[in-house]
């Protein structure tokens, strides 16, 4: 894998130096470059998670900040209340299209590297991110939700607060390395890469990639929702065969 | 050694489910109950998200009762009669309660609704069963002659369509274990469970069967039971974990095997009052964490999608 990313470094290396030359584009992009080293994150039986390298090259001075998220799901946050000593689900909020995974990378701290409303524009950071609440409520009832979910996020280690390191290899070659951990939800995910300079962006690129099922885990999956009767029956008669089968063996003993 | 669960989307170590599943199937091999209501919980803690946790325990349910059922059946403690009665109203039952389980996900309280029905059934039989054990107990060191088995009061014994059941040398209503079993099949598709430590103390308190017939033949109404939430949860939330069930079976079935043999070797009043303390400590941890103030009010749960 080391020679093949050593390989695409290179090759993204040369297309950066050729990229003026040969591809109109508007100016913007043409100052980054960017790749990943998987476009595909296959999820086998012995899926323990995976790390993932972005890289790339940039034209002049400034910094990279690197944000990578997936798949968008809409989702409830409840708030417990207490009623005659019990703590129950009182009230809830929906927001929609959450990103289920989110994380951020960058050469410097965020705070340094724009200024707040440049960083919101491009969901740059966690306190940044964009999340829209399905119905309108009080600004500080939002901000609670969207605090509650946050934590419960970072709770199950599928988001994080502290910034990943980019760092840059020469004055143009970039990389950062991230943790795909093992209980990542399938989907489409996407690498949004930034170049900005005197807190402005100046490039941009989005680099999607994908989190399946592979091997006889998606098999077993696609079975189930496919031909779930079947799937069913199938699940009944080898629980049965296995009870008999252990009662057999065991009345031997 | 970290397997992935292609249904449930989690890595879990083999050996700890492995493990999990055999001391909760040495439970089922020794009580007859299933062992659901302790093995669902410690999923989910494990991660496993509730659904797949429950869907994937029923089909588990079926390898450790069908072993279980069998090798009590080689000692003629399985009384079919009362067990076909029970299971009629079992299905039923589950069905209704499949149909509850909707009503109430839908107002968003099907958590609390499963945490409070536990506390109430854990507690409630937990403390009688103690309670009688405890007796039977004192009344066997004071070498005092055996308290005869309780009569039925006059309005159980005035319901119709009455039958004899041989084995349990019982002639009652049918209506009695039918509404039982119809009562635990509610349950079981709320609470996710097989039922059987509801069950149990209903056959030998309320319908006063022999103790030794009360394990076999819950087991035997649990394999059908358990087969039918495995079916219906399967086909309509996919949400049966094969590989999940399969390391669960294989310590089950293990394990229920040696529990029924060490049953057979423990005098039955000190076997209820350890069933006892097991659904007490368990309803005391759910209570518990009811009435405490959780580490955060906020919790989320994500739109799931259709492939």
């Amino acid at each position: 894998m080391s020679a093949r990313l050593a390989l695409r470094l290179l090759f993204v290396v040369a297309a950066a130096f050729a990229a003026p030359a040969l591809v109109v584009r508007p100016a913007a992009a043409q100052a980054l470059v960017a790749d990943i080293s998987d476009h595909l994150v296959a999820i086998t039986a012995g899926f323990t998670g995976t790390s993932v390298v972005v890289f790339g090259a940039v034209e002049g001075e400034g910094d990279v900040a690197i944000v990578v998220k997936g798949p968008e799901r809409d989702v409830t946050v409840r708030h417990k209340g207490r009623i005659a000593g019990i703590w129950v689900n009182q009230d809830e909020l929906q927001f929609v299209g959450v990103p289920l995974f989110y994380l951020v990378a960058s050469t410097r701290p965020l705070s340094d590297l724009a200024p707040p409303d440049v960083l919101r524009r491009h969901d740059i950071g966690i306190e940044n991110m964009r999340l829209a609440a399905k119905r309108a409520v009080p600004k500080e009832e939002n901000q609670e939700f969207r605090e509650g979910l946050i934590r419960s996020k970072l709770r199950q280690k599928l988001y994080f607060t502290e910034p990943f390191k980019v760092s840059f290899l020469t004055g143009r070659l970039f990389r950062s390395d991230f943790y795909i951990p093992a209980n990542v939800p399938i989907g489409t995910y996407s690498v949004e890469v930034y170049f900005i300079r005197e807190g402005q962006v100046v490039g941009a690129q989005t680099i999607p990639f994908i989190v399946s099922n592979a091997g006889v885990g998606a098999d077993i999956q696609y079975f189930a929702h496919v031909h779930s009767i079947l799937y069913g029956i199938i699940a009944i008669f080898l629980a049965l065969a296995a009870g008999w089968g252990a009662s057999v063996a065991f009345r031997r003993i | 050694m970290q397997i992935y669960l292609p249904i449930a989307e989690v890595s879990v170590d083999a050996f700890v489910i492995l493990g999990l599943g055999g001391a909760v199937g040495f439970l089922s091999g020794l009580f007859g109950a299933g062992g659901a209501f302790l093995l669902t919980p410690l999923l989910i803690f494990l991660g496993v998200p509730p659904a797949v946790a429950v869907g994937s325990v029923a089909n588990e349910l079926i390898a450790a009762s069908v072993s279980g059922a069998m090798a009590h059946w080689r000692r003629k403690n399985v009384d079919f009669r009362m067990g076909g009665v029970l299971l009629a109203g079992g299905l039923l039952g589950s069905g209704f309660g499949v149909w509850l389980f909707g009503i109430l996900r839908k107002l968003g309280q099907i958590d609390l609704t499963i945490s409070i029905s536990y506390v109430l059934f854990l507690g409630t039989i937990g403390v009688f069963m103690l309670m009688e054990s405890v007796r039977a107990i004192m009344r066997h060191l004071n070498k005092a002659p055996p308290a005869r088995r309780g009569r039925h009061p006059n309005w159980v014994r005035a319901l119709p369509l009455k039958l004899r059941f041989q084995k349990s040398r019982l002639y009652i209503s049918a209506l009695l274990p039918f509404g039982i079993g119809f009562f635990v099949g509610i349950l079981s598709a709320i609470m996710g469970v097989g039922g059987g430590f509801v069950l149990i103390p209903a056959m030998i308190y309320l319908l006063g069967m022999p103790t030794a017939m009360v394990a076999g033949t819950s087991l035997f109404q649990i394999i059908f039971v358990s087969a039918n939430v495995t079916f219906l949860q399967a086909v309509s939330h996919q949400t049966v974990d094969i590989v999940l069930a399969a390391i669960l079976l294989i310590g089950a079935v293990v394990g229920a095997q040696y529990g029924t043999r060490f049953g057979a070797r423990l005098p039955a009043a000190q076997l209820r009052g350890l069933l006892a303390l097991m659904v007490l400590a368990v309803c005391g941890k759910l209570l518990f964490d009811l009435v405490v103030r959780p580490a955060d009010l906020f919790s989320i749960t994500v739109a799931p999608v259709d492939l």
